[in-house]
Order: structure tokens, then C-alpha cells, then sequence
């Protein structure tokens, strides 16, 4: 703590900010933000996320390849996206401010760790000259700090060593910045309590760290001002703040208690993908069994033998897992059993861009099995909603017996926002009964058991699990005789099969799609998943220069509302922003034969809002 | 025991499916082998499953009256893990042949056996793909001419035997298609052991590969080349137990009895804690065509996979107290607005 009186500046109230703080992949930048999303999301302020990672656990330091970002966006009304551009960047070294400076707006402020632009650093991150003195950096507000330097003297009095000093230079910007947005201090006291539990040295370095930034800003006369952005007007009631990865181990372990089943999750790690076995993993008071299998297939595999067994199945993954499951899934498809699988998609094709979204296994998860093997399909639209949209495809494959595709991405798994909690009593029952006694006769008049004898509504077959008396029966991914599920090569046979298994996906009850937006609009914005939040704002954003436009969302993308065709076809013109090359415009187009037109963005980067407006606003004028 | 019926008849484990494997295949012997086998182990059908992958072998499922799976060619293992940590009351049997298990499922097998899932893998080595219609196998001897290996196979093959000692497996078995008796003893054994238990029965594929296991299996060439390996029994074999088996120079050895004495011989312990001495054993014959153990290799005690799971569950209730949704989802913090 410094005995300097503190200056009276003069407090800003802000609507909105985007803060992106980057580093080192070692320099902490992840907990930096989050933790600061954390004392926002308390203040009650609107928040979306944006954090971006290398795939490599520790790139070679202060390269390009190895800066790690977090983008936050706080704002004082209702928000669906982590925002376009950032208007402040903490860059903790010359790499950060290279590999980010592009993102900032124009007149944005950066706060620059001054220490780290030495030589060396300048020179791995492909800077000839200082951008600090060559003037490269005009247009923004620069605000230097030498932030190891403060951070050092702060904690040697701890005595930490000067080394292990330079680790808690996080905590100083995490500091500095809670005090240019007027952040309350407590919540991070407590937070590097708990966080850093039992390491005494470790907890007061940080704590000195974040005071040192703090006091810094406020007695560093480099600060013309400091800001407050008021708490959002969001609907009452109780939030915590959440990830798509979170929400979805969530939504599992919530259908298993809606379900009255115990779940069962075989998984094999993959990034994106991995926390969710990891949430899932540590979840075992609530009965989850998590089996880390030797391979994807595996994973599947065990998850079809759990369902065979009466549990509710999961297999995490991501595509190119997917890829590898596609047998097991078609043996799922097959024996009519009940199982989700979690696609959390990311750029490919093969390793691709394992730390980026993408959109591009729509294809994969409706054709991407041999044969005629059609799967549901559900896509969360928001971190949030990753949570209901794991209660839905628990819900149709358990009423409809079948595997569930849930794509999620790899923008959804990590970033977060509010999420007002739904009273845990409200949510649906999603149970269904094991099938318990004979449902046909034989010649003799004695009873017998179907395994194929369908339910007439969803022409769903009875599940009856090992264990139950009487009703012994043999089901494999040879074609099954309709009722008897005895195996038969009968081409009729197989015919009423084929038209049986995509009778029942094509009946699934899915939500009929609402208009959102401009109901009376002849331009319509189509989108699927994750694309949500950029497409909604960018509606807003029409709206207020005066355009009249449509969003039509979907989160059932097979099969599709029933009501799609028609409400679609009431609009002139339609675009479809898209993760991907065109998959959801060419399914649309070949459903409904509507000139859907392809807006398509595939760079690692979700779309912005500013992109979304501007291909909206061309489409409008083009005739 | 005789003054109690049994619960069950071999009948009773039958199905009312045709069994369709060739006439003559020694899956019908492994079949009868496992209905009389059902009544003696006093379990129940609706309890009992059999899981399968792809191949001649794998069909055999159908044939049982229990509840039954058959699955994908080489992930029968996988699937039965799924089911045995779901339902870890189940008793559950896998069936393949060498292809399915040792060949697209080799992966699946070994993972199978380190962790000691409660499963017993019964391996039908036939040395051949029946199904697809006479390739060679991984269990193939190197130089099969085969219609896919014209000029002779250029693989060598696996020994079952080691692969599953080399995979940590805590019960590994063999046996023969020609012996009802035997094969109902090892079946017994592995499905006794508590983990997961592999029994590989030399079958034989009268279609494309028949004979193949004559060497050792048939009548007049047991004595002489079939080992049985008899637990706590100085191992020897032959019409008047004249050959016996040494180790020797880290290596076991056929020896004759006469020529270094009883003493000398290797006995027979299947609960050796170290499984170099099994592994020892399943070398000592290259191929059916000179003495070869069957019998029980290794059965050792270890901790059964879905046993651990459930106390991991267990622990963590206890610890943690019973899952609540509600509190789930503020376990990460929350605010009022």
C-alpha cells in the first residue's frame, strides 16, 4: 500500500466496454479475465466472453504463436455477444500487442507492459523497431506501465523471489484495470484465497500484485479518468455466469435426474471437447460414471453397451472424434437405443484448428454415417443454452430411442455469460418406462417379447434391459425383422425398415420456429447454433438505422420445425450466416427449394456483428 | 448337489433361431459346450448377456436364450465395458473370433484386459477370416497362401496367449474345440474369476482352414503335444507323462522326464503374482504342430474395474453428499439482480 493521497478524478459513466486482455500463454491472461468477468457479473453488469488460446500447452514464449487472449464485454444493458472489437487491449508483451493490435478499435486504449519490450521480446515477436517509439501506434491511447518492474518491488517485501515476482504481474493488471472500471477490490482478495489455498507466498505476492495496480492507477498520473458502467437491467432473479462446456456437463447430469437414470459419459479427450469429462468426472455424488476410454471408438462403443443397460449414454467429442464414432453411431441407429453424443465443433478438416469453432459437421452429423442412418440433431444457441439443449436431446433420445447429435462449437465451450437459473423444479419430466412384460403372443397363445414392436405415436421400440425376467431378446446392426427384431434379409423387409427409421427421426415433436425481429419484414436472417448472438445484434443494429428484418433461429436441425418451409418462403430474401461453406443453405435449399443465400465465414473466428450487419445490409440492396 | 434340481436345462438357454454356421464348424461344439455349461453356474438368463462383434464367432449370441448384443466388428470389449460399468450385477460374455479380437479389435482387447473389467472374452482362434471368406488372420502362420496372401502371408502372427499376459490380464485360459470337458472347465473358471478373463479356444474353420489345429488336437496327437497344465503339478505330458517342462537359461523347455527327473520340472503355479513364468509357458510352442499348454496360464486376484468405479461413486458421496441440482448450479457463484 502507498501513503500517497489519492487524486480525485473525475468518474466516467460508460454504457459499455470490451476489454481484451493478452499475453504469454504462461502470463495467466485466462484467470485474468475470468476473474474480472467474475467481480462484473456481481456488480450485476451484462457480460459476454471471448477467450482465445494457442493449442499448444506452453508455444515457445513471446512468440506470436503463443499469446493467449480473453475478451470481455460489460455493459450496463442486455448484450448476446462478446462484441466486435475490443475498445481497451492489455498487452503484457510485444507479441500481444502484435497479434492484437489489428482488433482494437481506432482510438481504443492499450494498456502496454513497458518491461517486456526489450530487444529480445521485440525480436521474437517480429517487431524491427519499438512500436512504443515509432510511432506505429498512433490513433490510440497508449497507456505505458512497467507492470514486472512495479509488480517486483511490490512483492519483494514478501520476499518472493525476483523470478517467481514476475508471475503475479497478472494480478497487477487484473488490478489496474479494477480500478480504471471501478471494481470493488474484496471479491479478488477472496478469489486469490481460495483460488491459491495453502501457498502463503504465493497469496500474498498476488495480492500485493493486484494492490500495487490498483494504487497505481489511481496515484500514476496517467489516467485522465476513470469509468463505471451501472448494472444491467437484466430480469430479476438469481444469475451465475456460464460457459457452453459447463452448461452442457450441466444439462447431462440434470437430464439424468429428469430422466431418473443414471448417466453414464465414455469420452476420450479432445480439445475442445475435454471439460466436459473433466466437469462430468467430478461430479460422481451425483451417480455420473465417466469411463476415459482408449479411443473414440471406445467411447461410443461403451456408451451403446451402457444405453443396452438402462443408462442414460453421453460420448463427448469433437469431429474428428465424431469421424471415428460413426460406426457405433450407426449401431446406435440400428438397435433404436437412446444416446447423445456432443460435438463440440471446431476448424478442420483433420486436426484443423482444434482451439477455433467451427460449424462445419452439420453435413457430418446428418450424413455422416454409411447408409440411411438419420439422427436427430439439436444446436445450443448460447453458452447458456447448452444447458436446455442437453435436456432436449436427452428428451428425444429417450422418448424416440435413437441417437441425439448436439452441436455445440468451439466458440459456445468457452465462452460465457449470465445465465438467469431456472427453478430446478420446473424443468420437464423426461422419463420414460422400461419395458417390463410380454408385448405379443406366439402361435401357442403364450406370451412372447418384440423387441421391435413400435410405440403406434413415435414409433418408438419398447426398451427392455437386461435384468428384467421373461423378457430375454438379441438385438445386433443386422437388419431386424420389423417386430421380432430376429434377423432378416427380406428386401421388403428392409424397405419398411429404411422407411420405419426415417419415419420416426422425421416425426420427432420439435418446436415449431418463431420470427424474431421484424415478424412483417421481407428480409430474413436464417441461423443455426452459436450464431445466435452475432445475428441478434445485428438486428438490433438494423432496426435502429430503420431496416426491417427477420431472424429466424434454429436449434432442431433435423429434423426441421415444421413450420419452416412456410414461414420462410413468406420472405423475399434470406440469407443464412454460417460457420461453415453452405451446409445449413444446402439442406434448406434441397428441403424446401428456396434461394436461401450463403453467408460464410471460416477463420477460426466467430462471426462479428458488424459482418453479419454488413452482409445483411448488402443483400438487402442487391436486386 | 444331485438332489436339487437345477434352475435351468441346457434347453433353456437355446434360442428358436436355425443355427446357420457350416456343418461341421467347431462352433457347435463351443456352443453345446456353453448351454450345458449355463445350468451348472446356477445364474439366471434375463442376468446373463453375450456380447459380439463381426465374424462367424460373433453370431453366436443369436444362439443364446439371454439378453444379447451382437455389435460391430472389433468392439465387442468396448461395448461389454460400457454395459459392465452400467451394470456391474450382469454377468457378461464376449465372444470373437481372431480377426474381430485380435485384429480391428486388437485395441479394444488389451484395454479390456489391463483394466480388468468383469467380462469373460471367450476367443475362438481359428487362424483364418471365415466370414469374408478365407484371408489370412493375425493369427495366421507367416507364408499362408490365402486368396488376399497368394505368395504367402508376410505376417507374423500373434500368440493370443502373450498378448493377453503382455496386457496385464489377470485370468488367461485355453482350450480346444475337440474337448467338451475342457472347454466347460476353463469356461467355468473364467466366468468364476471376478475381472476380466480371456479363454482362447483353438477352433477349427472346416471351410477354409480345416485341420489347421489338427496337430495338436487330434486324438491320437494329444499325448504327445497337449500340454494340460494342472495347477500346483509338476507339468508334464505324454502317453505315460514321459516329457515333462524345464525352465531353462530363462526360457521353458520341453524336456524328457527320464532324462532329468521329476524333481527338475517346472510345477505348475496359475497364482503367481509375476506373469513371466505364464508368459514363459505361452512360448513354448510356435505353432500347432509341437507340444502346447492348455489349461489355466494365470489367475491372479486383482480389483475389478466397475467395482472400483462404484466405490469411487460411493466415496464421493459420502464425501460430498448426495448430487443437488439446485446447488449444482451456484456452485460456481452467484448473484441477485
Amino acid at each position: 500500500m502507498t501513503d500517497t493521497a489519492p487524486r480525485e478524478l473525475p468518474l466516467q459513466e460508460l454504457d459499455e466496454v470490451i476489454i481484451r486482455f493478452a499475453g504469454d500463454s504462461g502470463d495467466g491472461m485466462q484467470l485474468t479475465g475470468d476473474q474480472f468477468t467474475s467481480i462484473s457479473a456481481a456488480l450485476g453488469n451484462d457480460l459476454a466472453t471471448l477467450p482465445e488460446f494457442p493449442a499448444e500447452i506452453r508455444a515457445p514464449q513471446g512468440t506470436l504463436a503463443g499469446v493467449s487472449a480473453f475478451q470481455v464485454r460489460i455493459s450496463d444493458f442486455a448484450i448476446t455477444t462478446p462484441g466486435d472489437a475490443p475498445t481497451v487491449l492489455v498487452a503484457m508483451n510485444p507479441a500481444a500487442l502484435k497479434a492484437q493490435l489489428h482488433n482494437v478499435v481506432q482510438g481504443g486504449a492499450i494498456i502496454i507492459n513497458t518491461d517486456a519490450f526489450n530487444e529480445r521480446n521485440l525480436e521474437k515477436a517480429g517487431y524491427e523497431s519499438n512500436p512504443l517509439d515509432d510511432g506505429s501506434l498512433e490513433g490510440y491511447r497508449i497507456y505505458p506501465v512497467p507492470m514486472s518492474q512495479i509488480t517486483r518491488d511490490a512483492v519483494a517485501e514478501h520476499g518472493v523471489k525476483p523470478r517467481d515476482a514476475e508471475r503475479s504481474k497478472n494480478f497487477f493488471a487484473l488490478g489496474l484495470i479494477s480500478w480504471m472500471y471501478t471494481r470493488p477490490v474484496e471479491p479478488t482478495m477472496e478469489f486469490i484465497n481460495t483460488k491459491f489455498r495453502g501457498k502463503e507466498l504465493v497469496i500474498k505476492a498476488n495480492e500485493a500484485a493486484f494492490h500495487a495496480g490498483y494504487n497505481f492507477g489511481e496515484t500514476a498520473e496517467l489516467f485522465e479518468s476513470h469509468y463505471e458502467i451501472k448494472p444491467a437491467s437484466l430480469p430479476s432473479g438469481e444469475y451465475t455466469n456460464v460457459n457452453g462446456n459447463t452448461a452442457l456437463a450441466w444439462g447431462c447430469v440434470a437430464a439424468g435426474q429428469l430422466a431418473r437414470l443414471p448417466v453414464f459419459l465414455g469420452s476420450y479427450p479432445i480439445t475442445p471437447a475435454s471439460d466436459i469429462l473433466h466437469d462430468l468426472s467430478a461430479l460422481k455424488n451425483f451417480g455420473v460414471r465417466t469411463f476415459q476410454a482408449e479411443d473414440e471408438i471406445a467411447a461410443a462403443a461403451s456408451a451403446v453397451g451402457a444405453a443396452f443397460g438402462g443408462a442414460l449414454s453421453f460420448t463427448t467429442t469433437s469431429g474428428p472424434g465424431v469421424a471415428l464414432k460413426g460406426e457405433s453411431l450407426g449401431l446406435a441407429v440400428s438397435l433404436e437405443l437412446p444416446l447423445v453424443v456432443i460435438d463440440i465443433q471446431r476448424g478442420g478438416p483433420s486436426t484443423g484448428l482444434p482451439t477455433k469453432p467451427e460449424q462445419a459437421d452439420l453435413m457430418m452429423a446428418m450424413y455422416g454415417r454409411h447408409s440411411e442412418s438419420p439422427m436427430p440433431i439439436v444446436a445450443p444457441k448460447s453458452p447458456a443454452d447448452c444447458f436446455d439443449a442437453a435436456i432436449e436431446a436427452c428428451r428425444i433420445a429417450l422418448r424416440y430411442r435413437t441417437p441425439v447429435m448436439l452441436l455445440s462449437d468451439g466458440y459456445l465451450a468457452t465462452s460465457s455469460e449470465p445465465w438467469l437459473l431456472p427453478d430446478v423444479d420446473s424443468l420437464p419430466d423426461i422419463g420414460v418406462d422400461f419395458h417390463t412384460g410380454f408385448n405379443g403372443t406366439n402361435e401357442d397363445g403364450e406370451g412372447i417379447f418384440l423387441p421391435y414392436l413400435r410405440d403406434p405415436e413415435t414409433l418408438a421400440r419398447p426398451w427392455a434391459i437386461p435384468g428384467t425376467p421373461d423378457l430375454m431378446h438379441r438385438i445386433g446392426g443386422i437388419e431386424k425383422e420389423d417386430g421380432s427384431g430376429n434377423i432378416s434379409y427380406d428386401p421388403e423387409n428392409h424397405q419398411k425398415m429404411v422407411n420405419l427409421r426415417a419415419a420416426k427421426i422425421e416425426a420427432i415433436d420439435v418446436p415449431d420456429v418463431e420470427v424474431a425481429g421484424d415478424v412483417d419484414a421481407t428480409f430474413c436472417m436464417l441461423g443455426w447454433g452459436s450464431t445466435w448472438g452475432a445475428i441478434d445484434a445485428a438486428v438490433e443494429r438494423l432496426q435502429k438505422n430503420g431496416k426491417k428484418v427477420a431472424h429466424v433461429h434454429l436449434t432442431h436441425l433435423n429434423p426441421l420445425p415444421k413450420n419452416l418451409g412456410d414461414v420462410l418462403s413468406t420472405f423475399d430474401k434470406v440469407i443464412c450466416p454460417e460457420m461453415n461453406d453452405g451446409q445449413l443453405v444446402n439442406l434448406v435449399r434441397a428441403k424446401y427449394l428456396l434461394d436461401v443465400r450463403p453467408v460464410n465465414k471460416m477463420n477460426g473466428v466467430p462471426f462479428t456483428t458488424a459482418e453479419i450487419e454488413s452482409a445483411a445490409l448488402q443483400a438487402m440492396e442487391a436486386s | 448337489m444331485t438332489d436339487i434340481s437345477p434352475r435351468t436345462e441346457p434347453g433353456d438357454w437355446a434360442t428358436d433361431q436355425e443355427v446357420r454356421w457350416c456343418p461341421g464348424c467347431g462352433d457347435y461344439s463351443i456352443l453345446t459346450a456353453m448351454r450345458m455349461l449355463m445350468p451348472e453356474l446356477e445364474v439366471d438368463r434375463e442376468n446373463t448377456v453375450f456380447i459380439s462383434g463381426i465374424g462367424c464367432a460373433a453370431r453366436f449370441p443369436y444362439y443364446m436364450n439371454t439378453y444379447g448384443m451382437h455389435g460391430i466388428h472389433g468392439r465387442a470389449p468396448a461395448i461389454a465395458t460400457g454395459l459392465a460399468m452400467a451394470r456391474p450385477d450382469l454377468d457378461i460374455w464376449v465372444i470373437g473370433g481372431d480377426g474381430d479380437m485380435m485384429s480391428i479389435g486388437g485395441n479394444h482387447l488389451i484395454h479390456a484386459l489391463r483394466r480388468n473389467v468383469n467380462i469373460n472374452i471367450l476367443l475362438f482362434n481359428n487362424m483364418i477370416y471365415g466370414l469374408t471368406k478365407g484371408q489370412f488372420s493375425p493369427t495366421s502362420e507367416v507364408g499362408k497362401v490365402t486368396k488376399s496372401s497368394p505368395m504367402g502371408s508376410l505376417d507374423a502372427p500373434f500368440n493370443p496367449m502373450s498378448v493377453a499376459l503382455g496386457a496385464e490380464a489377470a485370468f488367461v485360459a485355453r482350450t480346444h474345440d475337440m474337448d467338451r470337458h475342457h472347454m466347460m472347465e476353463m469356461f467355468r473358471r473364467a466366468h468364476a474369476h471376478k475381472g476380466a478373463s480371456i479363454v482362447e479356444v483353438f477352433q477349427n474353420c472346416n471351410v477354409f482352414n480345416d485341420g489347421a489345429w489338427e496337430g495338436i488336437t487330434k486324438k491320437q496327437n494329444r499325448d504327445g503335444n497337449l500340454i494340460s497344465l494342472e495347477q500346483g503339478q509338476p507339468i508334464r505330458f505324454g502317453a505315460d507323462g514321459e516329457f515333462g517342462v524345464v525352465v531353462d537359461n530363462g526360457a521353458a523347455k520341453v524336456v524328457s522326464v527320464a532324462d532329468v527327473g521329476v524333481e527338475a520340472l517346472l510345477v505348475h503355479d496359475e497364482r503367481k503374482a509375476d506373469p513371466s513364468t505364464a508368459f514363459m509357458l505361452s512360448r513354448l510352442s510356435r505353432g500347432p504342430f509341437e507340444p502346447t499348454p492348455i489349461g489355466v496360464f494365470r489367475a491372479v486376484e486383482r480389483i475389478e474395474y466397475a467395482t472400483s468405479s462404484t466405490s469411487q461413486l460411493a466415496m464421493a458421496h459420502d464425501n460430498q453428499g448426495s448430487g443437488d441440482l439446485a446447488s449444482l448450479l451456484r456452485s460456481r457463484g452467484t448473484w441477485q439482480v
